[in-house]
């Protein structure tokens, strides 16, 4: 037996046709095609549904056609003038994005110590700072609801971004931290034998560097203090502070006891689209930060 | 993970280089790390240290609408697990449970099945790990609100009952409401396990797969020997996450059920009692009851399986 078996993925010869080639990947590959078509539909049919029911109104909304007869942007017009969405899009934007500024703020100067610094008792510090980032925030909830109550803080912005440092910041510096190890160090060591301190070093060589590490980190700590319901839920009251979380579970139709879901599916799609795109623009890096730091989903 | 800090570091740590130089560097290292590390502390202490030693101060104490609070020491631990109000959480910390356990071995059966789809892939694997992502990125309060419109009765829309012919109540009793959000928990993170097992699976060498198909392996055995043992590390971290996750499940349950149909989770009452009964006394204590529970079960999980993953491998290396 002269020949070896040829393993199934094997490159096809130049000679052979465009149709007899796909028949043989379709043959060798027909269950990894079907596995491949199961978590595409999995994952995006709800999504795709979504979208599909914020382009229905009433009565079409209420049958179940995959595809919408007569699209309308009616629901995405009501999400803006009868639930000011705005509004929501705006809170959220303040309430994420300083919170994503201040965690990474703070959080890119314990990374980059854990990530290049020696000294004793790191380990301690990451497992320290991993478990914080897992704390459950119902744990926080009811002191900072107290506290906010107290302080006349119901209903302001920093009565959401304050407990939202407690699970971005331990994200950030744990992601950071793995993006930072990666790094090319070799340019720091060039940067102090030219005679800069650790510090000029860090400012001049690293951050640069760092950039898209920091980019994809700042990308995740803003989805999840976007992302995030509980607190947001107890701490805002009125639709000038409600984020979109809050605001879009609290849409009211035109009885108390029917919710108006075209509308809510079209404030969903609002919500998640930039998410969608920045996920999809950034997938490489995302996945390499989420699995990295195995962190909550 | 695969590639977690701890790892990276101590691979950095055994760079060689002369001893009198490294003291030197130590020490002014030391002292820069310290600087570097400290407003992160500070911060977590005010943001995260201080709130948890105030909630479980809050909750030694009475809640009087009209008076100033009484201090009752462990009254309010000893109500919630033995007195009257027993009934309510014990009754959250089995649905808790429960729910649990059933989304977490669903999540990793479905997420195992993905990660080895997607590691075989290599046509479109960038189109399968955008669209695995799609769910993950979804807010969990607007993935309770599209999955209550999915469960909606077949004739106002709901697809769930359109596609699948049946026509169930979905969140309208117990059993049905429980596996709402079950299915929607396990849609929203299986294929995030995916992903993290299928950079556990990235790190499995190619030739031990071909070594033991020369020696005549079944797929089944292939898998069996040295895929599960070689993932379990992977495996065990991703369920450790899920599991602290799913415990403190509040968005899902309060945006599809509000805690009706035999769905009180222990966030939900603790948050229903603290905040829409402004009891806040009594909801620390059941906050700090679902933190403790938490803390026990992750201590529990690292110490038996961390223990046995640690044996396994020692086992192999010999």
């Amino acid at each position: 037996m002269a020949t070896v078996t040829a393993p199934a993925r094997a490159p096809v010869g130049q000679a052979e046709g465009t149709g007899a080639r796909a028949m043989r990947y379709l043959r060798g590959n027909g269950l990894l095609i079907l596995g491949i078509a199961f978590i595409v539909l999995y994952c995006l049919f709800p999504f795709y549904w979504m979208i599909v029911s914020s382009l229905k109104v009433e009565p079409e909304i209420f049958q179940t056609g995959l595809i919408p007869r007569s699209p309308t942007m009616e629901n995405y017009r009501a999400v803006f003038t009868q639930q000011r969405f705005h509004l929501a899009l705006r809170n959220s934007l303040i309430v994420a994005g300083t919170t994503t500024v201040i965690a990474l703020a703070v959080g890119c100067f314990a990374a980059y110590a854990l990530a290049r610094l020696r000294f004793r008792g790191k380990f301690l510090v990451l497992g320290a700072i991993l478990s914080i980032a897992m704390f459950p925030p119902i744990a926080l909830l009811t002191p900072i609801f107290e506290l906010a109550t107290r302080l006349g803080w119901i209903d302001t912005y920093q009565a959401m971004i304050i407990p939202y440092i407690s699970f971005t910041l331990p994200l950030t510096v744990w992601i950071l931290t793995s993006f930072f190890a990666e790094m090319p160090w070799e340019l720091e060591q060039a940067a102090k034998v030219d005679g800069a301190t650790p510090g000029q070093a860090f400012r001049k060589v690293i951050i640069p560097l760092a950039a898209p590490g920091v980019f994809t980190t700042a990308i995740l700590a803003f989805i999840y203090a976007w992302n995030e319901y509980m607190i947001a839920l107890a701490v805002t009251q009125t639709i000038d502070r409600k984020p979109v979380t809050v605001a879009i579970a609290t849409f009211t139709g035109s009885s108390q006891f029917q919710q108006p879901f075209g509308t809510i599916m079209a404030a969903g799609v609002l919500v998640t689209i930039p998410l969608v795109i920045m996920v999809l623009l950034f997938q490489r890096r995302i996945v390499a930060g989420l699995t990295a730091g195995g962190v909550k989903g | 993970m695969t590639t977690t800090p701890v790892d990276q570091v101590e691979g950095a740590r055994r760079k060689p280089g002369p001893a009198a130089r490294f003291r030197l560097r130590d020490a002014s290292e030391a002292r820069l790390a310290f600087w570097l590390l400290t407003p992160t502390f500070v911060l977590l202490l005010l943001v995260v240290g201080f709130p948890i030693l105030r909630a479980v101060y809050l909750s030694l104490f009475s809640d009087n609408r009209f008076g100033t609070p009484e201090f009752i020491g462990l009254g309010n631990y000893t109500r919630a697990l033995f007195g009257n109000s027993s009934g309510e959480f014990w009754a959250a910390f089995g649905v808790t449970t429960m729910i649990t356990a059933i989304s977490v071995t669903l999540e990793l059966l479905i997420g195992l099945g993905m990660a080895m789809i997607m590691h075989r892939a290599f046509k479109g694997r960038g189109l399968v790990r955008a669209s695995v992502l799609v769910p993950w990125a979804i807010p969990t309060a607007v993935t309770a609100l599209l999955w209550k419109w999915m469960y909606q009765p077949a004739g106002i829309g709901g697809i769930v009952n359109a596609v699948t012919g049946a026509d169930i109540l979905w969140t309208g009793r117990t059993w049905p409401s429980r596996w709402a959000i079950i299915l929607a928990d396990t849609w929203k993170t299986a294929p995030f396990i995916g992903l993290l097992l299928l950079a556990g699976l990235q790190i499995i060498p190619d030739e031990l797969y071909e070594a033991a198909k020369v020696d005549g392996a079944t797929a089944w055995q292939r898998f069996r020997r040295i895929t599960l043992p070689l993932l379990k590390g992977a495996i065990l971290v991703a369920v450790l996450f899920r599991l602290l996750d799913v415990l403190r499940i509040f968005d899902l349950p309060k945006i599809l059920t509000n805690g009706a149909n035999g769905t009180e989770t222990l966030s939900l009452i603790a948050y229903e009692q603290a905040i829409e009964r402004v009891r806040v006394h009594y909801g620390s204590a059941l906050a700090v009851l679902t933190f403790l529970y938490i803390m026990l079960v992750a201590f529990l999980f690292v110490r038996v399986l961390g223990a046995s993953v640690v044996k396994t491998q020692a086992r192999e290396v010999k």
